[in-house]
């Protein structure tokens, strides 16, 4: 088991209002799981609390977090940061505002390697241009020399996965990664996906809304309203025999 | 309040009641208030005229009001007599002689005045009779009570921060709604204009300008040249931010209706574009009057401005240009507080007008 | 950035100055010799002065020649970096301009260098404490650091000095300068300096901080922050390296646009301070009714204020990846 989430809740400070209610969830190593739901659902949420990333609004009420045998909610800050980015990252929506804007490409991917990676500083680049070959970029140093939003989404979007496994992390969250782009990029976004796992042994915690997208790579969804998991199981039974109404709905809405 | 409430009400009473619940701002607005009264009421409400001068007194320090008598018992306020001597360097050194008394009068004859410039009066609030002398504040160098140089001086300072950018936002207006309601050619000649008049720097173009007014002119001459070459330094900046305000504006859908009316382009800029500008015009009026105020002190420090005897907040200040009698008349910084005081009122104002101001904007923005 | 890009942008910049400047010199010259009469007619009704002097004078200057006329010659040799002769000082304008442009452009560095290494410092305080009490405080600071008018802090401080004798009261040299070791030199220097520099600054120490609270406070609100943190960078790393980095840049464009006020306040304090510079000069100038002298600052004051902006215009194509290739 790579990570195992136990009766999570995450509400608002201010209010308790429950944005995150008392979720399961649970991944295996090389696993593709799918948290599906609408917005609002609290499956973002979710993701940010892995990594403890909440906005000062929010704060975790109860549960555990298992990695590595360890409750990550006991962790200090120091011990967090170490994970992130080395053990468990994240990939965003949208690529062109999840890379800052005044540095290249390569300097950012430099920076994981830099702080997570034990690694010369003169072999650095050559590491980064390796990563970005290995999410299927074909101009690896012109990319390296390149500023965000002078990049393809596509692109951009390869280069934040390439970011993302530069530490060889055992998980990553991928928040949204083909809502904004194009159809066609989308698919060559999902073979990567599918190279990374069985190539790297990598685990993935897929956040959307596109059941389309869980029904081809996920091992296993989970489907999320209002801070609840309402349904869970593999995605051929869910999809051709779902148990719960809001299932039905969201396979509904899609197929009409 | 309930949400049904907030929705009848129009957006400006919203700002409004925000504007009054920010007490800094309420505060300001009565500090404002006060200095603009007391400046027009000036003539009564001080006890001499700006010009009365009395050459013994020089730099006399202010005369205490007392209430109670040298026996301990209550009586109407008044003040003592002073005398005066010198020290073993020379100095003026002023001695309370207790022996004189001088009641202060209140709404009783003192130097004459003219209401609205026209109805001669002498009536002021309060003051004493000759030969006493009421410095509320002390006295500058040739003795002129300076509570009432400061109160005559407000006059100058205030209005000519008023005046100036009234002429300045007429002309801003102008040139910014034409330009952007035009676009194109037209921007961008007015446009390069702009940016030319904004690009020289101010207090350069002052001090040429200044030196283009003749010598031969009266105080007034000097006060409306100096109002005149404030606007010609300030209306640019104005312009820029009313283009593009217009800019943005002639794209929606009341000036196609109004077009479609057949109104002309001008009438349209002035009856439809134009009062859509009010509110960021407002927060930009409010924050470019103290760099108007703060101008024309500086230039009346140094003598190129309103010059004596009538007064001005900048050229009061320049009694303290020479250092040395501050450490023996620290009163004389008094005109500097005051402009410090102002020109933070219109700040703290200006920036609480933008909050008030700025839900408004955003849901204008969103109708569009 | 290529050479071409550059040269195509100050050519750009240049078209809409150089006649701006030709027309604001040509009004000052025709009304300046308008209303106090031309220095020719005060020439020969001053009985001290020869008449080959005078003669001199008419040849040189072409005194003579209808007004215009002298103008053009004045704009002619303008190219030739001849500025004309200064009535006042008797020696030629150039010589008087040389040494005061040196010291409005010590003073305004002073001041820039004062302003940012304060106001960006606290404005980063003050986004990374928000609302806490030491924001608070440095923003009631700062409220009152942008309303205090430049001369009345001048006046207060010269008279703070005048008591303490900690800082010389004005001028730029102390009388003994000559004879200090050049570290002694530089601290005479610096010593006179900060009266002028810290009064400029003070008010612009306000305004900026209170963008670049700003500024810090929307970046640290961006996606990308977010990223950084959950890469695991240290926080200092995300904070200077990534935030900072962006909350600077619209700084710097506005640096480009606060030259023509840099350099209209230090002329304002140059006078009070007794500081020597272009600003003073001018005053003095338009006083005598110095003509050659008069027009000469007041183009190199739009001179050196272009200069700044084409700076602050590089300075910005650097610092944001997004302008420069666009």
């Amino acid at each position: 088991m790579v990570l195992a989430i136990e009766k999570l809740s995450v509400s608002l400070r201010n209010n308790d209002q429950k944005i995150v209610d008392a979720i399961d969830l649970n991944i295996e190593p090389g696993q593709i799981v799918g948290l599906v739901g609408g917005s609002g659902s609290g499956k973002t949420t979710t993701g940010l609390s892995i990594l403890r990333l909440l906005p000062d609004s929010m704060h975790i009420s109860s549960g555990r977090i298992i990695f590595n045998g360890k409750d990550l909610l006991t962790y200090s800050p120091g011990q967090m940061r170490s994970i992130r980015g080395s053990q468990i990252s994240m990939i965003f929506q949208d690529p062109l505002n999840a890379f800052n804007p005044v540095f290249t490409i390569g300097y950012q991917i430099d920076e994981v390697l830099k702080f997570h990676v034990d690694i010369a500083a003169s072999k650095r680049t050559r590491r980064t241009l390796e990563l970005l070959g290995m999410v299927g970029i074909s101009d690896p140093p012109r990319v390296y020399r390149s500023y965000p939003h002078q990049l393809s989404g596509g692109m951009r979007q390869r280069a934040m996965i390439a970011q993302a496994i530069a530490a060889e992390p055992k998980m990553v969250i991928a928040d949204e990664p083909t809502s904004n782009l194009d159809v066609t990029i989308q698919a060559k976004i999902i073979n990567i996906f599918e190279d990374l796992r069985s190539q790297l042994g990598l685990s993935f915690l897929l956040i959307t809304h596109d059941l389309g997208l869980v029904e081809y790579l996920a091992d296993h969804i989970y489907i999320m309203r209002q801070g609840k998991i309402v349904e869970s199981g593999q995605p051929k039974s869910i999809l051709h025999a779902p148990q719960h109404t809001y299932t039905l709905e969201l396979i509904n809405a899609i197929k009409g | 309040m309930n949400k049904k409430r907030s929705q009848h009400m129009s957006l400006t009473k919203l700002a409004l009641m925000k504007f009054k619940a920010n007490r800094m701002a309420m505060v300001c607005v009565f500090i404002l208030g006060l200095f603009y009264l007391s400046a027009i009421a000036a003539d009564f409400l001080t006890p001499y005229s700006y010009d009365n001068e009395d050459r013994n007194y020089s730099y006399c320090p202010p005369t205490a009001i007392h209430i109670f008598d040298h026996n301990g018992r209550l009586s109407w306020p008044f003040v003592y007599g002073r005398d005066i001597t010198f020290n073993d360097m020379h100095r003026r050194v002023y001695i309370t002689d207790m022996t004189k008394r001088y009641p202060i009068k209140f709404l009783a004859p003192g130097d004459t005045y003219k209401i609205l410039g026209i109805i001669p009066s002498s009536i002021r609030l309060f003051t004493v009779d000759a030969p006493g002398r009421l410095y509320l504040w002390g006295a500058d160098s040739r003795g002129r009570d300076l509570f009432s140089r400061i109160i005559y001086g407000g006059r100058i300072s205030l209005s000519i921060g008023v005046i100036g950018v009234m002429i300045s936002f007429s002309i801003g207006l102008l040139v910014g709604g034409i330009a952007g309601y035009y676009g194109g050619k037209v921007d961008d000649i007015l446009m390069r204009v702009c940016e030319m008049f904004m690009m020289v720097p101010g207090f350069y173009l002052l001090l040429a300008l200044r030196a283009i007014v003749p010598p031969e002119f009266n105080s007034v001459q000097v006060f409306i040249s100096i109002v005149v070459i404030l606007a010609f330094i300030g209306w640019a900046g104005l312009a820029r931010v009313i283009r593009g305000m217009c800019l943005s504006l002639r794209e929606r859908e009341f000036v196609l209706a109004a077009k479609t009316m057949g109104l002309s382009d001008l009438s349209i800029i002035v009856r439809h574009i134009l009062p859509h500008t009010l509110s960021y015009s407002l927060i930009a009026i409010m924050l470019s009057i103290p760099s108007y105020i703060i101008f024309e002190s500086a230039l009346s420090l140094f003598g190129l401005g309103i010059q004596d005897p009538y007064a001005s907040w900048g050229n009061l200040l320049s009694e303290a240009m020479g250092i040395v009698q501050i450490g023996f008349s620290p009163w004389i910084l008094l005109p500097g507080v005051f402009i410090f005081m102002t020109v933070m009122c219109f700040n703290v104002i200006g920036d609480a007008l933008r909050d008030c101001l700025d839900p408004k904007l955003q849901l204008e923005k969103n109708k569009a | 950035m290529t050479v071409n890009i550059m040269l195509k942008y100050i050519f750009k910049r240049l078209i809409v100055v150089i006649p701006l400047l030709l027309a604001m010199s040509l009004l000052t010259f025709v009304f300046m010799q308008k209303t106090t009469g031309s220095f020719y007619d005060s020439l020969r009704m001053d009985p001290l002065i020869s008449q080959e002097t005078i003669d001199r004078y008419v040849q040189l200057y072409q005194l003579d020649r209808p007004l215009l006329y002298q103008y053009g010659h004045w704009v002619v040799n303008l190219f030739r970096l001849e500025l004309g002769y200064s009535f006042y000082y008797n020696i030629p304008v150039v010589n008087v301009i040389k040494g005061r442009l040196w010291n409005t452009f010590i003073l305004s560095l002073a001041s820039l260098i004062v302003t940012w290494g304060l106001a960006i410092p606290l404005g980063v305080w003050a986004a990374l404490h928000r609302n806490r009490w030491i924001d608070r405080c440095i923003q009631m600071f700062s409220y009152i650091a942008l309303s205090t008018p430049s001369f009345f802090l001048a006046i207060l401080l010269l008279y703070a000095a005048s008591r303490t004798g900690w800082l010389p009261l004005g001028g730029m040299h102390s009388v003994h300068y000559e004879q200090l070791s050049f570290m002694g030199k530089t601290v005479d220097l610096l010593q006179h300096l900060a009266i002028p520099a810290v009064c400029l600054s003070f008010a612009s120490i306000g305004s900026l901080q209170r963008i670049m609270r700003g500024n810090m406070l929307e970046v640290l609100g961006q996606q990308y922050v977010l990223t950084a943190r959950a890469k695991g960078l240290p926080e200092n790393r995300v904070v200077y390296g990534h935030v900072l980095r962006n909350a600077i840049n619209p700084l710097i464009t506005l640096l480009g646009y606060s030259f023509s006020s840099l350099l209209s306040g230090a002329a304002l304090l140059e006078i009070i301070c007794g500081w020597p510079g272009l600003g003073s000069l001018m005053l003095t100038a338009v006083r005598s009714k110095d003509i050659y002298l008069v027009m000469a600052s007041f183009m190199m004051g739009g001179v050196l204020f272009l200069i700044g902006n084409l700076l602050a215009d590089i300075l910005l194509a650097r610092a944001d990846p997004r302008i420069r290739y666009e």
